[in-house]
This record gives structure tokens, sequence and C-alpha cells, in this order.
């Protein structure tokens, strides 16, 4: 495999390509048809075109990164298929892509779970067919983009790429409170994402003007413990309110909520999460080791964790409830990250793969609800088991996995995470394995009145079972799910250079910027 | 394949290599194999509407004559009748492979345990776990038990469930239980235990809300689920406890690193008590037993298999399998006695009270798990797993029996097209002259359960008492000191207590009997006739365990008894469990012949009593049936409603959560404060988004977003291609 792969130099190309095949996709559904396509029904046979086009584009992103993932070394370097061109002399930017163990889990994530979304969805959107897909597309290149950059101006020029387009699709095409929603989350995201691009260009000069290049940046910059911390802390801004991190989480169940499917799957990916690993750490060791910076987002980690799921029991709405069990999961992944151990980085990574997934298998399933019923409440519903058997197997175990059940891959992300942060937070740890039960009781207690009790609803009763579609996507996902939760082992060792490599250059750069590195629990 | 070249790679040096033992991967498989074909069998109509007659069907209500196909017995098709062969057969073939790995242990004999490893399951950082099953003498009796007795019940489910449309789903969570429930006994470290320990809860809550439509079963199911959750929770901080400390979580691995720990550390004295939250919600002990009495709205032959045989066991098992840690935590031993035996008592006076059939038996089952952890308390491991073995016996044959009952009263008032309980007492009496073997056979079980000589149940609680006294007058446990408290003193206190709840188990199960099977009938005049015997599918599984249950006391006579082999349980568990004893119990624990006669005439003597009592004061002439009946007062109703925990809980606990949740974190925080704070409050930011907002609906945005895409791109594309 490995020697094919060279044989067509395939990791000289495989990031390029994954960044440029989303975006000549929505070039030429752009270019599709020479007027407007007028809004009709699903089956309209321009449109299916249109679809095709998009679903066939993301196949081969997915193909792409199975290829990559395959013929990824974990004994290798520490970034593969690096791809590296000129870009900004003056400033010495460069457009430099690469891959980790960490990079490449979530590059299969996106890669697996925006087809799922176009596929899933695949009659849920009904106007501006065209831009709808391409700037979906263009979002998929944002969001590979952040994954693959190692050049600090690039990784915040495709975080704006991939911002804005997620703002239009839930403007435009959301649900009835879609402004709002919108509105709301351009409001939290995008000062903060300002706020990084300041953190940026300081960092940038601290560093001597020289390159953005992260590894030279990590290497280079000589700053105060305080300095990194203010940096340290404006960084963690942009991607905790990125993550919905409590208290900055409010955004999310309303933009999910409004959000067309495809664009609350991509908001299920954890890019701020990624970026804590990939920038804030490396870059600021010491005041990202600062033991009070640590014991403050250790708390608000446990916080997430617990708040997330109390909030999630009492919501009347399915949607908002899967955002904030996702929120939950957040709380998990920054407890992992903070630990700063390997097993729980490993931890965190699962997490956030089985977050991803998880949300996408949940909120596709909720959008074929949607368009069966045109609603979400629970209250509208009851008895489902009986009407659609194997919706409500399918859903079954995703709840599963999303509540942490063993052999599926929630599981195994919880765990890892917990116990990777118990070696240095005992106490936060111990608070947040409560979530274990929590996560039970709002999971089973909404299941319970939209699948079991009497099947009232005559509509309901009528309800037609997944189609042979939507029964592939969320098959598939179901297997990938299970296979995760019991074989872990290709995903975690892909990983695990990775994560010892941040663990130990974070450790060990902050004890030589003479910070207090021993943590103390909170 | 690659399972077998796995195995062949791992295990070479084992005696039991190459013998059937190594096949004992096909235990759990098998019935996993089972589930997916049941479950595929249930996505058809298991029984084909028109001409049927359901009877179980408490979901589509009752037919009436008139209606089509009224009076007909159900027409299964083919997908129903592959699940009656599938779902028993697959099971009768997994205890059939373990008596053959059994005879291939016996044979080899060999001195260590049997690890087969399948690959890795979570290689992350320092940590290994691996997918490993374990088999030594304690593994093969659990899955004796569970395969044996899950078979009979899997053969008598055919009788029960007959024309239920659920019949396939049902043989799929069956089957998938005894997976689960197989993985948690060989798995060879906490983890893979622990895959196990869930699954099994979340077969519970599927087969406790199998009639969902029934709101009360679902709830009951997911209660269950909750409170099995907060013990798992136990149950993991108990796994983070031991990698940190022990650096391992395989059995091998961590009963190596505690042997060099000392005697009540305090780690593992924490450790223990954790897992001892772990076995309470598992295995309905204080203060987590609530769930197990609403676990009965699952259908009967679940409560048996599940709720009484083996599932709830599960708990006695972690402890007896974790021996080497509790032993080295003499302080938390003592509590889980302590708990137990406490448990057992409160249980039992609640049994006094209930009047529905399976609430008896379920609180008659959370206070012999009691019994059990009163055991494996004191380090009395074989007498913990020699009553979890009788009892599984003997509480199954009760459950099918009264679910015999209940299918019979059940098939009457369809008869009659009466709509009321057939599971409370009250609409019972005189059945034995109608159901002559579940009558007898229900005796025998009665009879083992109260301790009467020489049943089974007399044998396994005999030896949990004697054991309790026996450490009471002196051993390292009786040394150490619980909250103040000396040990003996709390040892003494806890074996009053079990004797005690003797009395009271002999008392409300003679209640049950008479009320059910004895005095007159309650039945009404147009359902009595038509009361019948159970089919033999159902009868002959009961009859199988009636004889277990009286004979199996022989697995394990002691000296008083010399009526066989003497010891045999013990003897066989000794390499498992016989060093964790000693360290607890002392070596030398033989009581006198004297004082061993009295502690046997002291329990058959409590025995005996409550049968009287029971006979003197329950009183069937004057009971009404349920639909005429007031409500009890006095300490009788407070028994009856279980001393309102359930009411506390839910006002103390549950209520003010949800409104926690609700009024302040989500309508107060999240609503209130941050949006109000951070989105609306800030009006001249949202002054200038609203403008962008009012674009947005214009209708025009579409362009709007292809001029931002656009000018992104240029801007990036000028830039690189200057």
């Amino acid at each position: 495999m490995q020697d094919l792969l060279v044989s067509v130099n395939f990791f000289a190309w495989a990031l390029p390509a994954l960044l440029v095949v989303p975006l000549v996709g929505a070039l030429l559904i752009r270019l599709f048809g020479r007027t407007a396509l007028p809004d009709r029904e699903p089956g309209f046979a321009p449109w299916r075109e249109v679809r095709n086009l998009a679903f066939g584009t993301l196949v081969v992103e997915l193909l792409i990164a199975l290829l990559l993932w395959l013929g990824f070394d974990p004994a290798g370097p520490a970034y593969q298929a690096v791809a590296d061109f000129p870009w900004i002399p003056e400033w010495g930017a460069r457009l430099r892509f690469g891959v980790d163990g960490i990079s490449l889990a979530m590059v299969l994530l996106t890669a697996v779970v925006m087809p799922a979304a176009v596929l899933g969805g695949w009659t849920s959107v009904t106007t501006k067919i065209r831009s709808y897909y391409a700037l979906l597309l263009v979002l998929t290149t944002g969001l590979m983009g952040v994954f693959l950059s190692l050049d600090l101006l690039l990784f915040y020029v495709m975080w704006e790429l991939m911002l804005v387009p997620l703002y239009f699709l839930i403007g435009i095409w959301g649900a009835a409170r879609r402004v709002r929603a919108s509105l709301k989350y351009f409001l939290f995201t995008f000062p903060a994402s300002l706020l990084m691009l300041v953190a940026i260009i300081a960092t940038y000069v601290a560093a001597g003007s020289q390159s953005f290049d992260v590894e030279y940046l990590i290497a280079n910059t000589d700053m105060t413990v305080l300095g990194q911390a203010w940096l340290f802390g404006a960084f963690f801004l942009a991607f905790a309110v990125k993550s919905a991190l409590v208290p900055m989480h409010t955004w999310l169940p309303d933009a999910q909520h409004e959000a067309p499917i495809a664009a609350a799957v991509a908001l299920g990916v954890k890019v701020g999460a990624y970026g804590l690993l990939r920038f804030a750490l490396p870059l600021f060791p010491a005041g990202a080791m600062d033991s009070t910076v640590r014991t403050v987002i250790i708390v608000l980690s446990v916080v997430t964790i617990v708040y997330g799921a109390l909030v999630a029991m009492v919501q009347p709405d399915l949607k908002r409830l899967t955002s904030y069990s996702s929120i939950s999961h957040v709380g998990f992944v920054f407890l992992g990250i903070f630990a700063l151990t390997v097993t729980g980085v490993q931890g965190s990574v699962t997490t956030m793969v089985s977050s991803g997934l998880a949300t996408c298998a949940l909120f596709l399933m909720l959008g074929m609800l949607h368009e069966r019923r045109g609603t979400g409440m629970i209250a509208n519903f009851g008895g489902l088991a009986k009407a659609v058997p194997m919706y409500a197997t399918l859903f079954t175990l995703f709840v599963l996995s999303s509540i942490g059940l063993p052999g599926t891959v929630g599981f195994v992300g919880e765990f890892l995470v917990l116990v990777g942060s118990y070696a240095t937070y005992p106490l936060a740890t111990v608070v947040g394995a409560t979530g274990v039960v929590l996560a039970a009781a709002y999971a089973l207690w909404a299941f319970q009145r939209v699948f079991f009790e009497p099947l009232a609803n005559p509509e309901n009763a009528k309800m037609p079972d997944l189609n042979r579609r939507e029964l592939g996507v969320v098959g598939l996902l179901a297997i990938l799910i299970i296979w995760l939760g019991i074989a872990p082992g290709n995903m975690l060792r892909r990983i695990e250079p990775a994560a010892e490599r941040l663990v130990q250059g974070v450790t060990t750069a902050a004890g030589m910027a003479g910070a207090q590195g021993t943590p103390e629990a909170p | 394949m690659l399972l077998q070249t796995a195995v062949s790679a791992t295990a070479a040096a084992h005696p039991l290599v190459g013998t059937l033992a190594s096949y004992v991967w096909l235990v759990p498989l098998l019935p996993l194999l089972g589930f997916v074909i049941n479950g595929v069998a249930s996505l058809f109509p298991a029984y084909i509407a028109g001409p049927t007659d359901p009877s179980q069907d408490a979901e589509a209500g009752h037919m009436h004559p008139g209606d089509a196909g009224y009076g007909h017995p159900p027409v299964a098709p083919f997908y129903a009748r592959l699940s009656t062969v599938v779902g028993p057969l697959v099971v009768a073939l997994s205890f059939l492979l373990t008596l053959g790995i059994l005879a291939a242990w016996l044979a080899a004999s060999p001195a260590a345990p049997y690890i087969q490893t399948y690959g890795a399951w979570m290689p992350a950082g320092d940590m290994r776990i691996d997918w490993a099953f374990q088999v030594d003498q304690l593994a093969i009796t659990m899955m004796l038990v569970i395969t044996g007795i899950g078979t009979l019940i899997h053969i008598f489910s055919i009788g029960y469930m007959r024309g239920d449309p659920g019949y396939s789903r049902y043989f799929a969570y069956l089957n998938l239980f005894i997976f689960f429930m197989l993985v948690l006994v060989l798995g060879a470290s906490y983890p893979v235990m622990f895959v196990g320990w869930e699954g099994v809860g979340l077969c519970s809550y599927l087969l406790i809300s199998f009639w969902y439509s029934d709101e009360v079963n679902a709830n009951a199911g997911k209660k269950a689920f909750i409170m099995n959750r907060v013990g798992d929770f136990g149950f993991l901080v108990a796994m983070f406890l031991m990698f940190a400390n022990f650096g391992a979580l395989d059995f091998a691995g961590v009963d190596a690193a505690v042997l060099s720990a000392g005697q009540g550390s305090a780690v593992i004295t924490v450790i223990c008590l954790f897992l001892f939250l772990g076995c309470a919600g598992k295995s309905a002990q204080m203060p987590l037993y609530l769930w197990l009495p609403d676990a009965m709205a699952g259908p009967t032959p679940v409560s048996a298999l599940i709720h009484a045989a083996t599932m709830v066991t599960a708990g006695v098992y972690l402890v007896a399998r974790s021996s080497m840690l509790f032993a080295l935590a003499p302080a938390a031993s003592l509590l889980v006695a302590l708990i137990g035996a406490l448990t057992a008592f409160l249980a039992a006076t609640v049994g006094l009270k209930q009047w529905d059939i399976k609430k008896v038996l379920a609180y008659s089952t959370i206070s012999q798990l009691g019994y059990m952890f009163v055991a494996v308390g004191v380090g009395a491991y074989t007498a913990g797993v020699f009553h979890l073995v009788t009892h599984a016996f003997f509480k199954a044959l009760l459950f099918l029996g009264a679910g015999s009952v209940i299918w019979a009263l059940h098939a009457a008032y369809h008869h009659t097209h009466r709509e009321d309980d057939a599971q409370d007492m009250r609409n019972m009496g005189a059945l034995r002259h109608r159901m002559r073997w579940t009558w007898v056979l229900m005796w025998v079980a009665t009879l083992a359960i109260a301790g009467i000589p020489f049943f089974s149940g007399f044998f396994s609680k005999d030896q949990v008492l004697e054991s309790v006294a026996a450490r009471a007058l002196g051993s390292p446990i009786a040394e150490v000191s619980l909250l103040g408290l000396p040990g003996s003193g709390v040892l003494w206190f806890i074996y009053a207590l079990s004797l005690a709840s003797a009395f009271l188990t002999a008392v409300y199960m003679t209640r049950l009997m008479i009320y059910t099977f004895h005095g007159p009938s309650r039945v009404g005049a147009a359902e009595e006739p038509q009361v019948r015997e159970a089919p033999w599918v159902m009868t002959l599984p009961l009859l199988v365990l009636g004889v277990l249950s009286a004979f199996g006391g022989w697995l394990n006579l002691p000296e008083l008894f010399p009526m066989g082999r003497l010891h045999v349980l013990d003897a066989w568990l000794e390499p498992v469990v016989g060093a964790a004893r000693d360290r607890l119990s002392g070596v030398d624990i033989h009581l006198s012949h004297n004082t061993e006669l009295a502690l046997v005439a002291a329990a058959v003597a409590a025995a005996v009593l409550g049968m009287l009592v029971a006979k003197v004061f329950v009183k069937p002439e004057v009971l009404v049936p349920k639909a005429q009946a007031a409500r009890s007062r006095g300490f009788g109703g407070v028994l009856e409603r279980a001393y309102s925990v359930d009411q506390g809980v839910d006002r103390v606990l549950i209520r003010p959560t949800v409104t926690f949740s609700r009024k302040l974190l989500w309508r107060g925080l999240d609503n209130g404060l941050i949006d109000g704070l951070l989105v609306n409050g800030s009006a001249v930011v949202a002054r200038g988004f609203a403008w962008a907002g009012s674009r947005v609906q214009s209708g025009n945005v579409g362009s709007y977003a292809w001029i931002f895409v656009a000018g992104a791109l240029v801007v990036l594309g000028v830039l690189t291609f200057r």
C-alpha cells in the first residue's frame, strides 16, 4: 500500500488535493446551468445533478482521506505528506500543510461526516440549491484547511473560510429563527476570532517577524510567562467559544437548532479543541501550564460536563438536547487535553471523533424526523418504536454511543480521558465521571418520551420507516461507531506519537520557562 | 481464523490449550449469533394478524367475540418458529460447551487460570487493555449457572411469550443478555468485565421496558438503567484508582500489585468502597435497591433470569473476583457485610406486606442478595457463591412458578374478558387444585428459600450464618473497627439481622404460598374453571429447577451432614478465593461440633418458627379481591408502600434537580444571563447586525455569500500567485 502510494507521488499531492477538490466541485456547481434554477420539489432533475456533483466531490475527498489514513506511518516523522508553497514572502507566510495523527483523525472525521450529511439530508434543502451545495463544499475546504495548516496565518485564513460559509448556511437555509441564530453565532465567534488574529500578530512579532511557520514559532517565541499567559488566553477564548465551552456555549444550541442538517453536522466537528492541541498549547506552554490558568480551565471543563448534561435533561426539543449533550462532551475533551497526559490527549481526540460521529448521526436522524413530521419537539412524539422500528433501533445505538456505553467509540473516548485526567486531577475526574449518570438520565428520559409510551398521535403512526438511502447512511455510521468502539487500536496508535510529542513538548518547554509545572488538584 | 491464530500464539503453555476449553470464545459468541438471527427475525411480523388470538398482547388489547379470528390460536410464521428454535438452542449449545470446558478443566486440573487474548482493545499511553477472557473455577461456576438456568428460562419463554408480537425481539434481547453476562464473567480485566457489566444493564433496560407502550414499564426500565449507572460510576472510579495506583487493570496484574500493599491500606479501602458502589447498583443493595421492585414490569421469565438468577448476582461475583482487594481492606469488607445484612433485613420486612406476587419475590431477591454480600463481606467467598448458586435454582423456580400462575390467570381473564390484575395475590387463592405441578414445585422452592433441612437453601444459608458467627468469635476481621464500633460487635449484629431475616423469609414465603395456592378461591366464579396448568414447555423447566432446588445442597455438604462428598464447592473454589479468605478470617476458623449444632438449630428454628407464624397469622379467609380491598393503614401500610423511599427520593433528589436545571441553569443562566449580557445586551452591535439581518431576509443574500467567498478567494489568489 505504502509503496503504491509513493509510486504515484500520493503524499506530495494528497493535502493540496483535499483542499482543492471541494473548491473545484463548488466551482462546477456554481457554473452549472445558465440560468438560476427554480425552487422545486426534490425530484427535479437538474437538482439531482447538482446534488450528485456535490456528493461525488465529497466521496472523492473521502477516498483521498482514506488513502492518507492507510498510508500514514505512526512511526514516521511528526508531520507527514507535507506540502509547502510560497505565499507571502514579505511576511514569511507560506502555504504549508501537513498531517500528524491528531489532524489525520480530524481530517478523516470531516471526510466521513460531510458526505454523510449530504446524503442523509438529500431531500431536506429545497431552495437555492446550487449556492447551498457550493457553500457546503467551500466549508469542507475550510475545515480541511484548519486541520492541515502548519502556518499560523494560513490557519487563520482557513478558520475564517470555515466560519463564514457556516454563517450564511444558517442564515439562509435555516429554520424559522435562522436570522437570530446566525447573528448569535456571528456575535460569539467573530470577536473571538479577531482576538485570535491580534494574538497571532503578537506572536509573530514576538518571534522576530520572520515566519508564521508553527514549528519555527514554537522554537523561537521568546516571551515572559505573563506574556504567554495573555496570548494563551486570547487563543483559548477563541477556541473555547468555537468549542462551546460553558459559559461560552449558548450560541451552539440555537445555531444547531436552526441550521440546515449539513451545517449542524459541520458544527459538531471540534475545530476549537483541535486548535488548542495544535497551536495554543505548543505555542504558549508556560501560559497553559500556569497552575491558575489550568485550574480555571479544569473547573470550566468539569462544569461543562455537568452543566451540559443537566441542561440537556430539561430540553423540550431533540435538536437542542443533542446540542447540549455535545457541549457535555466538550467538557470531556477539554478535561483530557488539560490533564496533559498522553492517555488523556488520546482520549480527547477519540472523544472529538466520537462526538463528531454521534452528532452527525443524531442530527441526520433528527433531520429525517423533521422531514417526516416537521417538528423535533419531544412532546409531539411517543411510541415511535412501534411506528418506525428500524429508525428507533439505530437511534438507540447512537444515543448509547453518545452516553458512552462500552462497545461503542463513545466509551473509548470517555474512558481514556478520565483515566488520563485522573493522574493529574483526581478530584475533577471523579466529579466529571458523574457525567455518565447524568448522560443516562437525559438520554433515556428523552428516548422514552419519543420512542416508548403509547403511540397516541395518528400522524406519528403513519410515519414511514427509514428508506434505503437513509438506512445506508446511518447504517454505515453505526458500523463505524461500533467498529471504533471494539477496535480503536488503529486510531489510537496513529494519535499516540502526536499526543506524546505534545505532552512532552509542553511540559519540557514550560519547565524551561520557569513556570510551575506541577499542577494542583482544584 | 483470526481468533484462533491469536489464541495459539498467546497461550501456548497452558495445559488447557488444545482441549475444548480453547473454544471458550464460542460460549459467548453463540448467544451473540442468536441475537443477530433473532434481531433480523424481529423485523418481520412474529405472528400473523388475522386468525390470531394474541393472549399475551398487552399492546393491542384483547380481541372480542366477533373479531375476525377470535378464539383461534395465533399463527406463527417462519420467523417466529425460527426464534423458537434459535433462541433456546444457542444457549443450550453454550451450556454443553461449558460442560465440556468443565470436563477439560477437571481432566487437566491446571494450577493457573487459562487466559485467552484476542488482541489489543485500548492501547493508549502506558495503558494496555486487551480483549481477553479468563477461565478459572469461579468463571466456570458462573458460566454453568448462566447458560444452564438460561437454557431452562429460554425454553420456558417459548410458552410464556407465545403469541406476543415482539416474540423474536424478546429472544434477541434475551440472547444478547446471555452474551453480555458471559463477557462479564469471562473478562480477564476490569474494563472487559465492565463491557459485560454495562451490557447486561442495557439488556435489563430493554427487557424491563419490553412492553414499552405502557408508561409504567418504560419508567421502570429507565429507572433501572440510571440507578445502575450510579453504580457504574463507582466501578469506573475504582478502575481509575486501580490504574493510577497499580498500573494495571487486568485481574492478574492487579492481584500481583496488591500483594505488596499492606493490610488496611487506605487506597485499597477506597477502591473497594467504589467497587461496592458498583455492586450496590447492579445487585440492588442499599441505597441503590429501588430499581429492582420496579423491574418486575418486565416479562416474568426476564425477572427469573436477569433479576433473580444471574445479572443481579454480578455484584457478588465482582466481590469474589476482587477478593484479593477486599481481603486487604477489612473495614470495607465489614461494611459490605453490614450493608448486606441491613438490606436483607429491611427488604424482608417490606416483603411481608406486598400483594403483587412478583413484588414479594423482588424484595425477597434483594434480601437474599443481602445474604450473599454478608457472606462475601466476611470473607466467606465460597459461601456467597454457594448461596448465589442455590438461590439461582430456587428463585428462578419461584419466578417461573409465579409466571405460570400469572400466565394461567391471564388466560382465564382473557377467556372471560375481564380486565384485572393477574399478579395480585388478592385475586388468587386455592390454585393448588387447578395447578398441581406448579403448586408442588413452588413449595419445594419455598422450603428451600426458607432454609428447611435438607433443601438446597438450608445448606447455603446455614453456611453463610455459620461463617458470620465463626468470624465474630475470633478472626482478623473481628479485630477491625468500623466507625468506632468493634468488629466482633458488628459481626454479631450482622448475625442477628441475618437470623431475623431468615425468620422473616419463612414468614413472607409461607404467606405467599398460602395466599396463592391455599384458602378460598378469589379468582372469580367465571374464571375459576378456566385456570389450568401451563403447557409442558413451561412446566418442564420448573421440574428441573425443582430437582435442583431440592438437592442443590449436595454441591457443598458440611461435616455435620455427611450425606455424600463434603465441601465440593469449597474445594473447587479454593484456588481462587482461598488466600483472600485466610487473610480476613484467619487460617483456623473451625467451630466446635456443639457450636455448629447450636447454630444450625437456631437457623432451623427461625425457619420453622417463621412458617408457623405465617400459618397462624395469615388468614386468606378474610381477604377480598384487589378491587374491593381497602388501603392498608398503620405500620402495615408503611411496609406496603416500602417505607415510601421512592417518593422521598423523587421529592428530595429528582424533582429539585430537574427544577434547578430548568429554572436556574437553562432559563436563568443560559437564556437570561449569558444571552442577555453577551447578545441582547450589546445593543449597538445588535443594531448593526440587524441591518445585515434585514439584508439576509431580503433574499439577495445568496449573492452576498458569493461576493464574500469570491472576494476571499481573490485575495488569497493574488497573494499567492503574484
